[in-house]
């Protein structure tokens, strides 16, 4: 831990937890923010600190990001938390929840701890974990919530399986609640998702795909929605991706019923137009939607109604990837390219800047209580320094990630992480 | 619109240019190219019915049939098509053989190539396994069935019987019945047919249509007799019986009720309809036998003729740009 106080001066803070986007300084001591200056400043600093001039660059709370899979423990040859902790650091991201679907599941305190300490050990960036809602994430029973949470698990999930059961899940919400515990579910009705590969309509019918109707996610979404109303637990709605869904959605807020839902950048940034000639790396899931729903999803990012954007980050090495579309491993890594991805909606003028930096710091922060995602004194120095506007081309093969599964290989976009610190360590410098 | 067929030697004369690589999709060919394949598949039609059936387009060539799926069918019919080219042909069948015990399609591949085939016929359960192939090898791909997605050689010997059978194809209505959903033969009929100008129909229960396909530009209709109504060409579709008893269609006697094809049915259609069926024929599922083997309106067996002949035009096409890089 660097002991010398540093002072980032002369930069565009963008600090969404207090609304500020300006000029300012931040001044930190011994891995925590000592000061925060907004506007011009902060005028003399004694000798000993370390002045870095970051004219023409911003300082950002380091990213929140609520979804990331590695493949530790399990399925190291795909990600480990090393590598993984390497990547986000690269792409700005200073927390991350990692998701339970390892090997063995994490649905024992056990294997939370193990994932904790290893992560500890690691000492990159701040590593949180999900733990499984049911046990083997398999939406039978319920898994050990209590001494998970007692472990330090975040919140529960099943990942990417929708609990199909509705008694099962409507138990999970209720246990979960006692504990203050935050359950996620995918909004996907298992029956009309069964092996489907992409989203029905006009273009995987032509590309003879197995498909789900886009309805599937609005069918399961109603009922979860039902269920947290009925138990007054907290849902965590895991990736709205379609209009329908929303409308849904929406319309839940609008009574009153207290559920946040997420969604990916992979579906704010791609249609379903981009898996072309069967481009496995845009195979996802939830499956790319049509072009009407991804318009739907940015106004409700835009709007508020969606606080909370994550990577989805989800390695799969080439041997995954590299077969024929409907056999070949749904998921994209995400870390690295989340910021320059997310910075397009400001480029483009469709959101403001600090709107689109909440959904990947504060708001995430917030809603599962961790103690980052703000530049403010006393504070955690997690923080990142980047040029917003430094045109970069994605180049997969460059990720950090030991998986190169980026549906943003060759996109041009705009935004480059220069440094990010971790409780004031600097853990990555371009 | 009536025009006689130019003769096997003129076409092979024609220089024209077919710009590809690889035969994957109707969606990569053009008027043009259809009709100068459909021409040149004309001309072997002639040639396989003299004695004399062997040419050596493709002598020094080798042809690998690679099916992942069997298929007697269209294996032997690109098997015939090669050797009377004059290549050497290579039947692959992965499943059966040891090869691919635990590699992936990729690694199958890269291993045949390195054998140095020179056009390798691909059929495969997956949608885009045809192009993720041509992505990686060195050699000529044509595909021969992916998935759902297209089987592109059928397509061309659809037009090829019909273009015989009429003299013409623009104008023809042709109504494509049965599992459209599943059937890499309707997307590719689909396409070749608007692309030479035919009015096409697809028919079937709403279970077994494809999302929107009314956005293919066709009509479609859940009424058999009111699909076929007024129709050149009856196109039926093989329906996998395991799709029926109440997972597609309730029950086998249900669907021939609405959608097989009989004789009651066919009335509807126009008086010198021709009936057509990429087969293997489900007969008293989809098609009554006594509608397929009347051979004043069924085209099925000609169209296994056709096949061989289609494929021929397909290897021609495909070596000539092999000699002329």
């Amino acid at each position: 831990m660097p002991n010398r106080p540093l002072a980032f001066v002369n930069a565009r803070v963008v600090d969404p937890a207090s609304g500020y986007d300006g000029p300012g300084a931040v001044i930190i001591v011994e891995g925590v923010i000592a000061d925060v200056v907004k506007g011009a400043g902060p005028g003399s600093l004694s000798p000993d600190v370390e002045v870095v001039d970051a004219s023409g660059g911003a300082i950002l709370p380091g990213l929140v990001d609520i979804r990331v899979k590695t493949g530790e423990p399990g399925a190291e040859p795909k990600e480990t938390l090393k590598s993984a902790g390497l990547a986000a650091a690269k792409g700005g991201v200073t927390s991350l929840v990692v998701q339970p679907d390892t090997h063995p599941v994490a649905d024992d305190p056990a294997v939370v701890d193990f994932i904790l300490r290893r992560a500890r050990d690691i000492e990159l960036v701040h590593v949180y974990a999900a733990g499984a809602a049911t046990k083997g994430a398999l939406g039978e029973r319920m898994a050990e919530i209590g001494l998970m949470h007692e472990a330090g698990c975040v919140y529960v999930t099943d990942v990417d399986r929708p609990i199909a059961n509705s008694k099962v899940l409507q138990r999970v919400l209720l246990y979960a609640k006692a504990f203050g515990v935050a359950v996620a579910h995918r909004p996907a009705d298992p029956w009309l998702s069964a092996g489907a590969a992409a989203t029905s309509g006009e273009f995987a019918a032509r590309m003879g795909l197995p498909a789900a109707p886009a309805i599937a996610e609005k069918i399961m979404l109603e009922r979860d929605l039902a269920l947290a109303e009925a138990t007054g637990a907290r849902l965590i709605v895991d990736q709205l991706t379609t209009a329908a869904a929303l409308e849904s959605f929406q319309r839940a807020r609008d009574r009153g019923v207290d559920v946040v839902a997420t969604t990916s950048i992979n579906h704010l940034s791609f249609n379903e137009l981009d898996i072309g000639d069967y481009r496995t790396f845009c195979k996802l899931d939830p499956p790319l939607r049509h072009e009407d729903d991804r318009q739907a999803v940015i106004e409700a990012v835009a709007g508020g109604l969606i606080p909370v954007i994550v990577s989805a980050h989800a390695p799969a090495p080439a041997e995954d990837k590299r077969l024929p579309y409907d056999e070949a491993a749904p998921g994209a890594v995400g870390l690295e390219t989340l910021l320059p991805a997310l910075l397009a909606f400001h480029h483009e003028g469709r959101i403001p800047l600090i709107d689109l930096i909440r959904a990947v710091t504060c708001a995430p922060a917030d809603l599962l209580g961790l103690s980052a995602g703000r530049l403010a004194r006393g504070a955690p120095a997690d923080l990142v320094l980047c040029d917003l506007a430094a045109p970069v081309v994605i180049d997969a093969d460059k990720l950090v990630s030991k998986s190169k599964n980026s549906p943003f290989d060759g996109r041009r976009l705009q935004g480059k992480v220069l440094r990010t610190l971790v409780d004031g360590r600097t853990v990555y410098q371009a | 619109m009536t025009s006689t067929p130019p003769g096997l030697n003129e076409v092979l004369g024609r220089t024209f240019p077919f710009p590809k690589r690889h035969f994957l999709s109707v969606t990569d060919l053009n008027e043009v190219e259809v009709a100068n394949l459909l021409d040149l598949a004309d001309g072997f039609v002639s040639l396989n019915r003299q004695t004399a059936k062997k040419l050596d387009l493709l002598r020094g060539r080798t042809l690998m049939n690679l099916f992942f799926e069997n298929s007697t069918r269209t294996q032997s019919s690109f098997e015939i098509a090669g050797k009377r080219l004059g290549a050497d042909v290579v039947n692959m069948s992965p499943r059966a053989s040891s090869i691919s015990k635990g590699e992936t399609l990729i690694d199958t591949a890269v291993t045949l190539n390195a054998m140095q085939p020179d056009l390798l016929v691909v059929r495969h359960a997956s949608s885009g396994a045809a192009s993720l192939l041509s992505q990686k090898v060195t050699c000529s791909v044509i595909n021969a069935g992916d998935g759902q997605h297209e089987h592109p050689t059928q397509a061309l010997l659809d037009a090829l019987s019909m273009r015989r059978a009429f003299g013409y194809i623009a104008g023809l209505k042709v109504a494509i019945c049965g599992d459209v959903l599943h059937s890499r033969v309707a997307r590719s009929n689909v396409g070749m047919l608007q692309m030479l100008g035919a009015q096409v129909r697809l028919v079937g229960p709403p279970t077994l249509m494809p999302a929107q396909a009314e956005r293919w530009g066709v009509e479609v209709f859940h009424d058999m007799k009111a699909g076929i109504a007024g129709c050149d060409v009856v196109m039926m579709l093989r329906l996998q019986l395991e799709r029926m008893d109440g997972v597609m269609a309730p029950s086998q006697r249900e669907y021939f009720r609405y959608f097989g094809l009989d004789r009651e049915k066919l009335a509807k259609a126009a008086p010198h309809v021709r009936v057509m069926h990429p087969g293997p024929m489900n007969r008293g599922v989809e098609i009554d036998s006594e509608v397929a083997d009347d051979l004043s309106v069924s085209l099925i067996q000609d169209q296994v003729e056709m096949g061989v002949a289609a494929r021929m035009a397909v290897l021609a096409t495909l070596a000539a740009r092999l000699d002329n890089p």
